[in-house]
């Protein structure tokens, strides 16, 4: 995956046992001009995500070469995956499971989990709320719920953005690529519309942000060719 | 016939699937998501949902026809006919599967063999009108016309 394609689109890891679920949620996220991976088992999904019981305990003993700074580390995951959204209620690993595990991982816990459930059970959604989860969907999900997605996706991004800096001060000069358009402006207005109106606050997120755009993004280097 | 009275009738007989509760507006979302680039996206979710709903169907019969009824594996069957029926929309199947779940969780085998019967019943009704409704449509196209959008005020 290139710059310009994972500008264009984001990648989503879709997770359900239910095949007419699967291939629902997958029209669903490719009509939002989502690229979509679907799996049926969230074990499948671990694997798809660079996460074995051996790396992590691999890991602990060898920590990798480059500081784990973010969800795409080289080392775990192949392919960038930008949000996962699962079903809560699966045989064997449950959605929930699998929120935990993608949370407990410091080389995952960045991706934003959304967990879809034809439950509506209070309990159930605020259980993975707090476990981390950016999103509940009831079932059958909809377009509408769709515009749901992206806030979540661009927080990611910005975050990723701040701890790539701190990388990236030293080798700033090995990277020089032409700043990005829209992805940016929509990152901004992503930033502003997440801070209270107040003119001093957004004065100093300007003024905090204006150096990116100098920068090149996180996307072009850390994703594998 | 000619096509826009084929095209009326088409209009007039998914109404009447509204109407009757055979589908719902869920039914309509899923032909939203269908355009030239997945001319087939709805016969092809509704003719998983027919070969997944068959094989449920099977096991929960084979399941409450056992000496010991397991209503765990009952509610899980359930629960996943459920799903599926809201997924594409046949709410009249989703609607039995929720009573059906009831007579589970109460353990009432009487309860769930009516339920099943319900729920088969809901299911061969959903399948032959969908079929129909397939069929019109594939008559239009064969005709050289194309397929009315359904107006999204159900």
């Amino acid at each position: 995956m290139g710059m310009a394609a994972a500008e264009s689109q984001f990648h989503v890891l879709a997770v359900d046992d239910s095949v007419i679920d699967r291939k629902l949620i997958e029209r669903l996220l490719k009509t939002s001009s989502y690229q979509v991976t679907t799996v049926d088992s969230g074990s499948k999904a671990l694997q798809f995500l660079g996460l074995y019981e051996e790396a992590e305990e691999d890991q602990q003993t060898n920590p990798p070469q480059t500081p784990c700074v973010s969800p795409t580390n080289n080392h775990h995951q192949e392919v960038e995956v930008n949000l996962v959204i699962t079903d809560y209620c699966m045989p064997g690993m449950t959605g929930y499971d699998l929120l935990k595990k993608i949370k407990e991982s410091s080389s995952l816990r960045n991706i934003p989990v959304v967990i879809m459930s034809s439950e509506n059970v209070p309990s159930r959604i605020s259980r993975c709320l707090e476990e981390g989860a950016e999103e509940f969907f009831l079932k059958p999900v909809r377009l509408s719920d769709l515009n749901r997605l992206k806030p979540h996706i661009m927080k990611t991004k910005i975050k990723d953005q701040q701890n790539l800096e701190k990388l990236e001060e030293s080798e700033e000069t090995q990277f020089q690529s032409p700043p990005p358009t829209l992805p940016l402006q929509e990152q901004q207005q992503q930033q502003q519309e997440q801070q209270p109106p107040s003119n001093n606050k957004r004065k100093a997120m300007e003024e905090g942000l204006s150096p990116d755009r100098t920068r090149p993004r996180y996307n072009g280097i850390a994703t594998p060719v | 016939m000619e096509v826009g009275q084929m095209q009326r009738s088409l209009v007039d007989y998914t109404k009447s699937l509204f109407l009757e509760g055979v589908l719902d507006g869920q039914f309509l979302q899923l032909q939203q998501l269908q355009d030239e680039t997945n001319p087939d996206f709805v016969a092809e979710v509704v003719s998983l949902f027919f070969e997944d709903s068959q094989r449920l169907l099977n096991d929960l019969t084979r399941t409450l026809d056992q000496p010991n009824v397991d209503f765990k594996i009952v509610d899980a069957h359930v629960h996943q006919l459920k799903g599926s029926s809201s997924s594409i929309g046949a709410q009249r199947v989703k609607n039995s599967c929720i009573a059906f779940r009831n007579f589970c969780e109460a353990q009432n085998i009487e309860g769930c063999m009516r339920c099943l019967q319900q729920v088969k019943q809901e299911y061969f009704l959903a399948k032959n009108k969908l079929e129909t409704l397939f069929r019109l449509e594939q008559q239009i196209v064969a005709a050289g016309g194309s397929i009315p959008m359904m107006e999204l005020s159900f």
